[in-house]
């Protein structure tokens, strides 16, 4: 597995980048390396949502709840208790899998685009919730100046710690995949039917996918707190979750490395954009449009068209059930 | 209980009373994206935008008609109108072209046209609170129990069978609403016997829309017209047509009351968290009927 993985060209290909990113700090100015942070923790989060979406055809409509469920629990540990930074940061990613474990629960038994309207209703409940509870989550000023361990606290600092976690997650998640586990879920994807008819438990195994994915979508949210040193109730809201779901659509969802693309290039557009108007919400609508008109695959996916074309073939079928 | 005050009967029967004004508006938002559910099988995101594009035009209607009374009704006969011209044109220049694609391509297009109508009303209105005067006929108060009961929540009574009645009537004697019944149930077959399947869809989803706009307009005496009550409007419909079985026009009846009356007795009994005793509603008929409490239409 390791050999076939180190074969690669596209393995190169990564080491090279991972390289010229440790070297990054020597030579960017400070604001990119701040920045490049950003597009790291927004990559993860893109791409642990992309093992539901992309990989396992889960519409997880509102990924940002999982997000925001690692960021606060880490937040409010650090900034309420005084217990090791090291276990807040362990408590992140777990109390985040255990809300998609619950809300997986309610949201597994419905198909397709219900799944996704009911997770999305069931995740407005948390951000009703950290929005409405001044006294513990500071309703919606959020918690600022949250303390963070010094040797990570500079921008170097949690510029290097943001991308040696997002490095092990990658790696992790491209076993994950490349386990039976990773191909049983493409294989239902592909073909729910057929894997229920040869013995597999279908929703089992989603469910298991789900609880992955919003472990890394909780470290995600771990990371955000590191560069930001803050939490507020927007990574909780659904609009978020859509950025992030456009974000694997434009990089490309049926491919592995797409939602880094797409997240480097939404979070790029988002700050250089964001300087001169105000109205972002509107240019990612209208670049949606375009998506979905001109490149429903994503850029990345682009290659694949003739691959894609057999899928939403299958994908078709299945909804017409 | 937390709020301090001895519940009486009278006020539980008030709070009722407040609930079920709620729920008629929560219901007519709610059969608008269920009629678009069932015909279309898309769930739209851009319902709550048209709604509350719908509040915001009732607004700017009786403010040029000088905030009186004629603004009032001139406002709820116009208001759904103007949603409804915009979701045409928004449906036969882009939507329509989507409908042999997969359904999430749908599904996105409503989400993008959802930010798109966002900013839109960010940009036409501004993001300040706004308030109509309901006209001097439902202003004021009856006495209902010896407690004040606002008249404009007796007429939210009376509007939201009279819609549920009109929708009834409209989908089950009218030709059109059995061509659109027809088309939720088989799509193709409804082409193959020369019915333009498309103008359907547009049709559907326009009357969807009016019923968002008109939900829009007639919540707009009691709240006030602000951004952001797209968000929340949408969250609850999405919830009233999963629990009420999707695209079943009574299952949005249902869902909206319990909704509806979920909620009031919520900030009866603890007003900071009021939002949460729906979602526990919603929790506990999910946990024991996961397909929603009436038969979805297909």
């Amino acid at each position: 597995m390791f050999g076939e993985m180190i074969r690669q060209k596209s393995f190169g290909v990564s080491l090279a980048v991972f390289l010229v990113l440790l070297l990054a700090p020597s030579f960017l100015p400070r604001f990119y390396i701040y920045l490049l942070a950003v597009i790291f923790v927004t990559a993860l989060l893109a791409m642990s949502l992309n093992l539901c979406v992309g990989h396992g055809m889960l519409f997880q409509f509102h990924h940002g709840v999982f997000y925001g469920v690692g960021a606060y629990t880490a937040g409010l540990l650090l900034a309420k208790t005084s217990i090791p930074w090291w276990m807040a940061f362990v408590a992140g990613p777990l109390a985040a899998a255990f809300a998609g474990l619950l809300i997986g629960l309610f949201c597994i038994r419905l198909n397709k685009l219900y799944f996704g309207m009911l997770q999305i209703s069931l995740g407005s409940l948390i951000w009703a919730i950290a929005f409405r509870w001044y006294g513990l989550t500071g309703g919606d000023d959020g918690i600022h100046g949250i303390p963070i361990p010094d040797f990570i606290a500079s921008t170097t600092g949690s510029y290097y710690f943001v991308l040696i976690v997002l490095g092990i997650c990658l790696f992790l998640m491209y076993l994950i995949l490349k386990s039976p586990f990773g191909s049983t879920l493409q294989a239902i994807r592909d073909n729910p039917e057929r894997c229920a008819a040869v013995g597999i438990h279908v929703r089992h195994h989603q469910l298991k996918t789900i609880v992955i994915a919003t472990f890394f979508g909780g470290v995600a949210g771990v990371l955000f707190v590191v560069v930001e040193g803050s939490i507020f109730p927007d990574l909780l809201f659904w609009v978020l979750s859509l950025e992030i779901f456009i974000m694997c659509l434009l990089g490309g969802w049926f491919t592995f490395a797409g939602p880094i693309l797409g997240a480097a290039i939404i979070v790029s557009l988002r700050t250089f954009v964001g300087t001169y108007t105000e109205y972002w919400t509107l240019i990612l609508g209208v670049i949606l449009i375009l998506l979905i008109f001109f490149l429903p695959e994503g850029i990345m996916g682009y290659n694949y068209r003739q691959l894609f074309r057999s899928r939403t073939k299958y994908a078709h079928d299945s909804q017409m059930e | 209980m937390e709020g301090g005050q001895t519940i009486t009967l009278a006020a539980l029967s008030i709070t009722l009373l407040v609930g079920l004004s709620r729920a008629m508006i929560l219901f007519i938002v709610t059969s608008g994206l269920s009629f678009v559910l069932g015909v279309l099988r898309v769930p739209n995101v851009a319902h709550g935008s048209l709604y509350m594009i719908g509040a915001f035009a009732a607004y700017s209607i009786s403010a040029l008609f000088g905030s009186g009374s004629v603004g009032f009704w001139l406002a709820l006969i116009f208001s759904p109108l103007v949603v409804a011209l915009i979701s045409l044109i928004a449906e036969r220049s882009l939507f329509c072209h989507l409908y042999e694609r997969e359904h999430l391509m749908l599904l996105l297009f409503t989400f993008a046209l959802m930010l798109i109508l966002g900013d839109l009303t960010k940009i036409v209105w501004g993001a300040d609170y706004r308030s109509i005067m309901p006209p001097s006929l439902l202003q004021g108060f009856v006495t209902i129990f010896d407690s004040p009961f606002p008249k404009y929540n007796l007429f939210l009574l009376i509007i939201g069978p009279l819609v549920a009645i009109g929708l009834w009537l409209f989908s089950t004697k009218t030709k059109m609403g059995k061509i659109a019944r027809a088309a939720a149930v088989d799509m193709e077959m409804v082409g193959a016997i020369g019915i333009n399947v498309s103008w359907v869809f547009a049709f559907a989803f326009v009357l969807g829309c009016l019923l968002a706009g008109l939900g829009g307009a007639l919540v707009s005496p009691t709240i006030s017209v602000t951004l952001g009550m797209d968000h929340d409007i949408i969250i609850e419909a999405f919830l009233i047509v999963t629990i009420g079985g999707l695209g079943n026009m009574w299952g949005a009846l249902v869902g909206s009351l319990i909704f509806g009356i979920t909620q009031s007795f919520g900030v009866l009994l603890w007003p900071q968290f009021a939002i949460v005793f729906p979602y526990l509603a919603v929790v506990i008929i999910l946990t024991l009927k996961p397909t929603g409490l009436l038969k979805s239409v297909w």
